[in-house]
């Protein structure tokens, strides 16, 4: 499986950490609502099909990312970086012309 | 001045190794640059800080993911976002950038004792990094100047090419000589020499 990192490019997934699904939301720390919590540590969708994740780039980079995989196929349809301020990083293809 | 040790001292073995009977396809040298730098810029900062690197360095960094150069004394590569690192010759750069990287643009660590940089050079310089990466080390791919970050066996490394059959590999220290060894190994088969 191969992973497109935005900054540096296709990459094995060896190089690549999962750090979990992508829907969670997690509670305010100060929340004492309980449901909310396990539902943080508990609920998951478990989809068959694209599934929205948080890899982070380990053996690279070290960016995390927001990563749809299809859980079925391994068909990977898209990167971001989590952090939205990273975009600007995000200068693959203007290397590519050189 | 404090003579810094190298750590891959007791397995450098100045000399030709290996099967070089047909000729010699890899050089191996230690570069061991007086300092090495790791910079970060802040969120927003990151042309500010190509501005400082280029007026410690005098190099113009491209822009590009891991856009670099190198003069033959000091060198630059991105390796992630915002964040470069920077290797001289010279001792001190740690001190010029302090100067440079104000507090608002980002930060400097100083990596001068942290890091070994082992040069591959030669025409086999890309197929035996090939055993090593999995990356794409093709001149079109990978051009000079540029860096990259990945791992050998959790070992993690910055790739710098500074010629085209030249690479410039940034590792742990305290990984350095096992890193060092298994380079030599694979070196063996085409012939190498370390200089
Ligand atoms: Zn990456």
């Amino acid at each position: 499986m191969l992973i497109t990192c935005p900054y540096c490019g296709p990459r094995d997934v060896i190089e690549f950490t999962y750090q979990g699904d992508g829907n969670r939301e997690r509670p305010d720390p100060a929340s004492q609502n309980f449901e909310a919590w396990n539902a943080y540590v508990y609920d998951r969708l478990n989809p068959a099909g694209d599934h929205n994740e948080i890899w982070q780039h380990s053996g690279g980079c070290r960016t995390h990312l927001r990563v749809v995989r299809n859980t079925l196929t391994h068909e990977i349809s898209s990167v971001a970086f989590v952090r939205g301020d990273h975009a600007s990083g995000a200068r693959r293809k203007a290397e590519d012309r050189s | 001045m404090v003579e810094r040790q190298s750590p891959l001292e007791p397995e450098l073995h100045i000399g030709s190794h290996g099967n070089f009977e047909h000729g010699i396809e890899i050089l191996l040298t230690e570069t061991r640059p007086g300092s090495i730098v790791q910079l970060a810029a802040w969120p927003g900062e990151e042309k500010n800080l190509m501005t400082a690197i280029r007026t410690v360095t005098g190099l113009a960094l491209p822009d590009g993911a891991g856009g670099g150069l190198s003069d033959g004394v000091k060198s630059v590569f991105g390796f992630a976002p915002g964040k470069f690192t920077v290797a001289d010759d010279a001792e001190g750069l740690a001190a010029a950038f302090a100067e440079a990287v104000t507090p608002a643009i980002g930060t400097v660590t100083d990596l001068s004792h942290g890091r070994t940089v082992i040069r591959i050079a030669g025409p086999k310089a890309e197929w035996v990094l090939a055993k090593f990466f999995a990356i794409d080390f093709a001149l079109t791919a990978f051009p000079v100047g540029a860096g990259r970050s990945t791992a050998h066996h959790d070992v993690f490394a910055q790739i710098q090419r500074t010629g085209a059959d030249q690479f410039d590999i940034y590792v742990f220290r305290s990984f350095a000589r096992s890193f060092w060894k298994a380079l030599c190994h694979a070196s063996e088969e085409v012939g190498y020499e370390v200089q």
